[in-house]
């Protein structure tokens, strides 16, 4: 028998990984150059966890699937387009402010005030997914605050699967070092579960569930409740993008092992 | 006479259908313009019950439009148009808003000496140049440049924007969607049209989840059937709905698909201190080939769009145009601004250059055409936005009519409404006007500038007479026995010794330099895939670019199709026969017309399909 599950997922946008980005710093604090004029996209992480929720609901049916999202309204709603034509869900927006800085103890306040506030949510059925971490910034912390802001004891961090048993517990595969994942058994829910990449493949983009979703996304999107974020004296001291290195070579005539060779010594020089 | 292209491996399959108002293909200034006119009526009145849905009666509208880029944003094109029907749209406008806008300031045209000594200039032309050279600062050259004292009037773009067409789309598509009347959906190629005889009655949607070939694979998902009562088609020059309708309806009696350009440009950021004006505009002709047309527009915050134009005119085969732009931002007019910026982004378009000659059918039972696949682009002004978004317009209007006449969307009602309005506007007033502006251009670039004058100094009343061939004959093949086929020869030594594309080694041959990496703002091709362009193609969906006939491939000794290729996704198989990545095209197009083969005399031995993904750049 199937069991009747609540999932709320929680996903932040982030701008295109693919884009050119800049990290500036301005009145408020560090942020990204144009950050309003990038293309966002779901969170990478936070994606993972919505199609594992996705799939996760549909094997259970009569389960509920809320996305909830904090992030300016107009942003989200680009998001939207690239989102809604993969999964069912309930899109629970705030509209809050843009990029990974603010601070993750304020989100995390908003995002469980909401959460304890959805209609119809059965907080002993939830399953409270999101990213393990961030693509804008990667503390890792705000979904494990909002589960101990919602009372949820059972976390877990860097998952990649979970099965649900028969009588409502849970298989949850952890990552730890090494590329091996630790097993471990749940009693049910609620629980917290923060997603590493899962192991489904990205969902095709299906236009009637797409015009479905539409129905719900649009109204809920006028009526966001705005949030306005504390920074609860946060600062940062500096921000940067990781170092790309690049450096372009024609060879000719050389084995596959002398290029590896020469590739070792260049990642060993770096 | 019609082809049959290589058939799909996909099988028929049971497709679901979904029923709508309006389907729209493809999302770009002239669906823009569509878009905005429909719902800026609809706001007015979100009650009138005109806007009442047909396919979900108590609704309002559905409209949906599908886009195959994976955003919005993913246009390429920094453009410079005079924004008329822009400006008539949003009264208001402010280009301030627009990240990347600004008003236009101030405008050059230059002819450009060939500092390098490369360029395959006419007898002509090298006179000129001489003559130019001997009079040096006297006739006003400076930096291997000569400006004209004055812009043609034609040309003249004062008082109108510089835009980033991505960022435009954006701006465009965030104001749209937040109504809640329309849906544009990224993303979601459109594979064809649904045709009933010759009645359009929607749209198929790509399928996914299949091989390279279209055979299903894991995950499979045939494309849906999306109905309407209404279909719009603006999905570009060499959109897949556009190119099917003109397989199946053919093309108004006399027209054709003959000439065309690749746009191919680089986003640069500028160094500090830098003394270009936001709103500078530059034209620029003469190098680094003289068929090759030239652009830098200047845009806020120290960003510059530069490029080149290579036309189907040019005739010779090796049209490596990310090369000749590496040249053409070195020539030293442009490089004492460029030379210490950094590449933001590079991006690559085809641009239909017949303008009224290829006008197709505009509308008929169930559909209408929009926009540069609908021949709006203005060949004497070089302008194709504003024209495009004034299309768009003109359809909203007609269907805001007809949808408050209660009148379907026939074809005789189309053509009373979207046609009538578009026959009397300025864009069918500039598109008579340059209808045979370039016609000079095969035969030679001087006939042609000459050509060109006649028609935008007399407003189209003179031009000169052409017989253009179909593009694949516009590809002239190597001459073996020539002195470029001693170069050619040559060449293959050099592409075989260095293990480089055949044209790029002919170029060296040539005498063009070495272009000096810096791995900022000259960088390799595949880097600017990595650094600017950032192309990319989700798994799931099948090879786009088909090639009809291997055997005339690997006989083809020319190989435009791997010359002009703007990402590098064609290249030469062990067979001999190109070789098609999906995941490194940036849906420019320019093999489709770049094949100097063909099968039954008519198409090309290329096939250019509905795909996803390509470049993911919002400053393009």
């Amino acid at each position: 028998m199937a069991n009747l599950l609540h999932i709320v997922v929680c996903a932040g946008i982030v701008p295109d990984p693919l884009q050119t980005l800049e990290p500036v710093t301005g009145p408020t604090g560090p942020g990204l150059k144009n950050e309003m004029v990038l293309p966002a996209v779901l969170d990478p992480w936070a994606a993972s966890a919505l199609y594992e929720a996705a799939n996760l609901a549909a094997k259970n049916p009569g389960s509920k699937l809320w996305l909830v999202s904090l992030g300016p309204k107009a942003k989200l709603q680009q998001v939207m387009m690239t989102v809604a034509q993969k999964a069912c869900f309930e899109l629970v927006p705030i509209d809050g402010p843009i990029g990974g800085f603010p601070d993750a103890h304020s989100t995390a306040a908003v995002l469980a005030e909401t959460i304890a506030a959805l209609p119809g949510l059965d907080r002993a059925k939830l399953l409270l997914f999101g990213g393990w971490e961030s693509a804008t910034r990667g503390a890792g912390v705000t979904l494990q605050l909002i589960g101990e802001r919602l009372g949820i004891t059972d976390q877990f961090q860097g998952v990649d699967q979970i099965e649900l048993r028969e009588d409502g517990s849970l298989e949850v595969l952890e990552r730890v070092e090494g590329g091996k994942h630790q097993v471990s058994v749940c009693a049910g829910t609620p629980a917290v579960l923060g997603w590493a990449t899962g192991n489904l493949a990205e969902p095709r983009n299906n236009p009637q569930i797409g015009m479905a979703n539409m129905r719900t996304i649009m109204p809920a999107l006028q009526k966001a409740k705005v949030a306005k974020l504390d920074a609860n004296g946060l600062r940062y001291v500096s921000a940067s993008l990781p170092k790309q290195q690049r450096t372009t070579r024609v060879v000719k005539d050389l084995t596959p092992d002398e290029i590896a060779v020469e590739l070792v010594e260049w990642i060993g020089a770096e | 006479m019609s082809v049959e292209a290589t058939p799909s491996e996909a099988p028929e399959v049971e497709r679901q259908t979904m029923e709508v108002d309006f389907a729209c293909a493809g999302f770009g200034p002239a669906m823009g313009g569509f878009l905005t006119t429909l719902t800026n009526a609809w706001n007015e009145n979100p009650a009138d019950p005109a806007f009442e849905s047909k396919a979900t009666p108590g609704m309002p509208l559905q409209v949906l439009c599908y886009e195959r880029a994976d955003d919005i944003s993913s246009g390429v094109s920094g453009v410079v148009t005079r924004g008329q029907a822009i400006r008539t749209s949003f009264p208001e406008l402010n280009p301030a808003e627009i990240p990347m806008a600004v008003e236009v300031r101030s405008e050059r045209v230059m002819y450009l000496l060939d500092p390098v000594g490369a360029s395959r200039r006419s007898l002509t032309l090298r006179a000129a140049d001489a003559a130019l050279r001997a009079f040096g600062r006297l006739a006003g050259v400076k930096d291997y440049a000569f400006e004209l004292p004055w812009t043609p009037a034609f040309l003249n773009k004062h008082g109108g924007l510089v835009l980033s067409i991505g960022q435009f789309n954006q701006w465009v598509g965030s104001q749209l969607m937040a109504t809640g009347l329309v849906q544009i959906w990224p993303g979601t190629p459109v594979s064809e049209p649904l045709l009933s005889g010759r009645r359009v009655e929607g749209l198929r949607l790509s399928d996914q989840g299949v091989e390279k070939s279209g055979a299903p694979a894991d995950g499979f998902m045939a494309g849906m059937d999306v109905r309407a009562q209404l279909t719009v088609v603006g999905d570009g020059p060499v959109g897949a709905v556009g190119q099917a309708l003109d397989e199946k309806l053919g093309l108004p009696e006399g027209h054709a698909h003959r000439e065309w350009a690749l746009g191919m440009k680089f986003v640069i950021e500028l160094p500090e201190g830098s003394t270009l004006e936001p709103g500078t505009v530059w034209h620029s002709f003469g190098y680094p080939e003289p068929e090759i047309f030239g652009f830098l527009y200047v845009h806020p915050e120290r960003l510059v769009s530069v490029g080149i134009f290579v036309p189907s005119w040019m005739h010779d085969p090796s049209r490596t145009a990310y090369r000749y732009l590496q040249h053409y931002i070195q020539h030293p007019a442009l490089w004492k601004y460029l030379k210490d910026g950094t590449l933001r982004s590079w991006g690559a378009k085809s641009l239909e250059e017949s303008g009224r000659h290829g006008e197709p059918f505009l509308s008929g039972d169930g559909f209408a055409r929009i926009g540069e696949g609908s021949g709006s682009t203005n060949m004497l002004t070089g302008s194709g936005v504003d024209e495009a978004w004034a299309t768009g317009t003109q359809l909203g209007e007609a269907v805001i009519e007809l949808l408050r006449a209660g009148k379907p969307f026939t074809k005789e009602n189309l053509a009373t409404t979207y046609e009538a309005r578009r026959r009397k506007s300025w864009v069918e007033r500039g598109a008579r006007e340059a209808e045979n502006a370039r016609n000079g251009f095969q035969g030679g670039v001087v006939k042609g500038m000459i050509g060109m004058a006649l028609a935008g100094l007399t407003g189209g009343k003179l031009s000169l007479g052409a017989h253009i061939p179909p593009p694949h004959k516009q590809v002239r093949p190597f001459a073996p026995r020539s002195f470029d086929g001693l170069m050619l020869k040559e060449a293959v030594a050099v592409a075989l010794e260095d293990g480089r594309p055949l044209h790029d080694a002919l170029l060296s041959v040539r005498g063009w330099p070495e272009i000096p990496f810096d791995g900022r703002l000259l960088v390799t091709q595949q880097d600017a895939l990595l650094l600017g362009g950032k192309v990319q193609a989700i798994p799931g969906f099948a090879d786009h670019v088909v090639f009809r006939d291997a055997g005339l491939c690997i006989a083809c000794e020319e190989k435009t199709c791997i010359a002009m290729c703007s990402g590098q996704a064609i290249t030469l198989g062990e067979s001999g026969a190109p070789v098609f990545e999906r995941e490194r095209c940036a849906h420019c197009g320019a093999c489709l017309w770049n094949c100097g083969q063909s099968p039954d005399g008519v198409h090309s031995n290329i096939e250019f399909r509905a795909g996803a993904g390509g470049l993911h750049s919002a400053e393009n």
